[in-house]
């Protein structure tokens, strides 16, 4: 139970095509992460699929029932959202419980669901208080209690770390990753963070102006990307794009990640003259201004010391050098 | 005691300007309670001092109570402020939501119409309405007046809480939808508590011209059984001789329900319970 298909599905705001056929399957328990830059449509995919907007065609099939026209909460969903979207006149309790309540389930079951999770959740301490009277990453915390209540088919995440700071970003992040490793639930997440993607996701889902560019796992899309966005997408540093033709080359860009470069003083492929070098510890990135290559960037591993102004020899790892097409896809 | 973020001539300034408002506000204010305390003698021959004990006289009050029916005016005022109230503040803000919340052809055109009202005074459409409230056989109802000033204050009342709730958040409302509560719900327990203190600003622009209003009363419901305040003080101006302790005494009363309802407000405006619920 908790499958997911989603079939050439359209959504148009007027005259502005949000989503140009989405086909995509997703089978139990997997978790699946949505990611793109801003505007290309991941938000909205994932409110057509909780219902919150209808979409122009297609079809989404939940556990193989056409859900199309069913509304939010019969859908067998729930979802966390940015901004929490707390009830700010319930308490925590009530918050989590009032879900179940509408569906007119039984007062003890309510009781024992919101026992289990806000001891997963470990919200304990909080049930009788207000939204007002809780901290940021308490907050996510309800939200999330929130959808794990209802025993949903399908968990749905809308950039649900966002609003919280760096380092509870990293706490809530494992927590979701533990969530669902013990609910074994299908859960769907959208982000623009392509760290939250990597580290989460079994399946990503890259999309960019209303299409998918690829589907695949972190390592798959990492290691054989299909197209220049996703090179470009996944990835930080960014990876490397140079014109072929000033290296002389058939392709019509050359890509190469910034870790997979190798510097030296003396030689190597490409001469550049040190921009910027930012020592962050356990690695250092250099921006090099290449006579050929124009502004890359080079990502070693441990300090490296090197000063501005400095000339210093970049050399491509030719194993790991991806080559693209006039219209952006890898050539084999 | 200079600090960096205030300067002694520049509070002094600021109080000056406040001040001085303050006391061109209340001047009047002051003047017609202090007088509805004096006889009619001490109003006229010193009507800028305070009631003395030689001044002193409770004439207008006891007038006030006893000739005319004045509870029974002070009633009609405060049924027909409360009902307008209540159905502008909830036909407007169902009209907001609607035009805030829901994407629908005409949208626009829909807000600039009910905000039209804004701009073209009710009063000329008074022969009009009258007309109409005599073809319903609704003159001399307090019915009519609720209706007149329902209508005249939906428009102001449209036009402000659209834009407060299109500041409620998505989030919110779709974690109703999600959960399962009808969008009546979602209006009356969601979005509406959260929009309060804007309620409370249109409450108050709305219902002072109406507890004031003289026109429509005289009009449309001049009779005795529904005579407003207002309307029911112009009893105590004649032609030739003006009962000023009356009138003074009829108009401190009538200050006093709407002095009422305006704190109840000004509390609410004060309050928010928006915090804690988004971000």
């Amino acid at each position: 139970m908790g499958s997911l298909n989603i079939e050439n599905v359209k959504k148009a705001f007027g005259p502005v095509e949000v989503l140009k056929g989405i086909n995509l399957e997703v089978t139990d328990g997997e978790f699946v992460v949505f990611v793109g830059p801003s505007g290309c449509g991941k938000s909205t995919l994932l409110r057509v699929i909780a219902g919150l907007e209808d979409s122009t065609s297609g079809r989404v099939v939940i556990d193989g029932e056409d859900v199309s026209a069913t509304p939010p909460a019969k859908r067998g969903i729930a979802m966390v959202f940015q901004t929490y979207a707390l009830y700010p006149h319930l308490t925590v309790k009530n918050n989590m419980g009032l879900g179940l309540k509408q569906a007119g389930t039984p007062a003890a079951e309510i009781e024992r669901r919101i026992g289990i999770a806000s001891s997963m959740l470990s919200l304990e301490p909080y049930l009788s208080r207000r939204p007002a009277e809780l901290s940021g990453g308490q907050r996510q915390r309800v939200a999330i209690g929130r959808a794990v209540v209802r025993e949903p088919k399908l968990f749905l995440f809308d950039e649900p770390l966002s609003n919280l700071d760096a380092a509870l970003r990293v706490n809530t992040r494992l927590e979701i990753a533990q969530l669902h490793r013990r609910l074994k639930a299908t859960m769907i997440y959208v982000t623009h963070d392509q760290v939250e993607a990597m580290t989460l996701a079994d399946k990503i889902v890259v999309l960019n102006a209303g299409r998918i560019e690829q589907i695949g796992g972190p390592m798959e899309l990492y290691n054989s990307p299909a197209n220049e966005f996703v090179a470009g997408f996944i990835g930080s540093p960014k990876m490397n794009f140079v014109d072929g033709a000033r290296l002389g080359e058939t392709a019509k860009t050359i890509g190469v990640r910034p870790e997979h470069l190798t510097v030296d003083p003396k030689s190597g492929t490409w001469k550049g003259t040190v921009v910027h070098a930012e020592h962050l510890g356990a690695d250092t990135n250099l921006y090099l201004d290449c006579e050929k290559a124009g502004l890359i960037t080079v990502r070693i591993f441990g300090v490296y010391n090197a000063e501005p102004g400095a000339t210093l020899y970049a050399t491509p790892d030719p194993a790991k050098t991806y080559r693209f097409g006039a219209d952006g896809k890898v050539l084999k | 005691m200079s600090t960096a973020t205030r300067s002694l001539p520049r509070t002094i300034g600021a109080h000056a300007i406040l001040l001085t408002y303050t006391v061109i506000a209340l001047f009047p204010v002051i003047i017609v309670i202090m007088n509805s305390f004096k006889s009619r003698a001490g109003i006229f021959g010193a009507p800028l001092t305070p009631p003395t004990p030689k001044t002193f006289d409770l004439i207008g009050y006891t007038t006030v109570i006893g000739q005319g029916d004045f509870i029974h005016y002070f009633q009609n005022s405060l049924v027909v402020t409360v009902a307008s109230l209540f159905f502008v503040l909830l036909f407007g803000a169902m009209a907001a939501f609607a035009l805030s919340e829901y994407r629908f052809r005409g949208n626009t055109m829909m807000g600039l119409y009910l905000a039209l009202g804004i701009m073209i005074p009710i009063r000329l459409g008074t022969v009009a309405i009258l007309q109409l409230m005599v073809a319903s056989g609704l003159v001399n109802t307090l019915t009519a007046l609720i209706l007149v000033y329902t209508a005249q204050g939906l428009p102001l009342a449209v036009f402000i809480l659209s834009e407060f709730m299109k500041q409620v958040s998505d989030d919110l409302k779709n974690a109703g939808r999600i959960d399962g509560l009808s969008e009546y719900t979602i209006f009356f327990r969601l979005v509406l508590p959260l929009v309060r203190p804007s309620m409370a600003t249109v409450a108050v622009f709305t219902m002072i011209p109406i507890w004031n209003d003289l026109w429509f009363p005289l009009i449309l419901a001049p009779s005795e059984e529904t005579k407003t305040v207002t309307l029911g003080a112009q009893l105590f101006l004649g032609q030739f001789v003006t009962n000023w302790n009356a009138i003074l005494a009829a108009l401190s009363l009538a200050i006093m329900p709407v002095l009422i309802l305006y704190v109840i407000f000004s509390r609410q405006l004060i309050r928010g319970i928006t915090s804690g619920a988004v971000k």
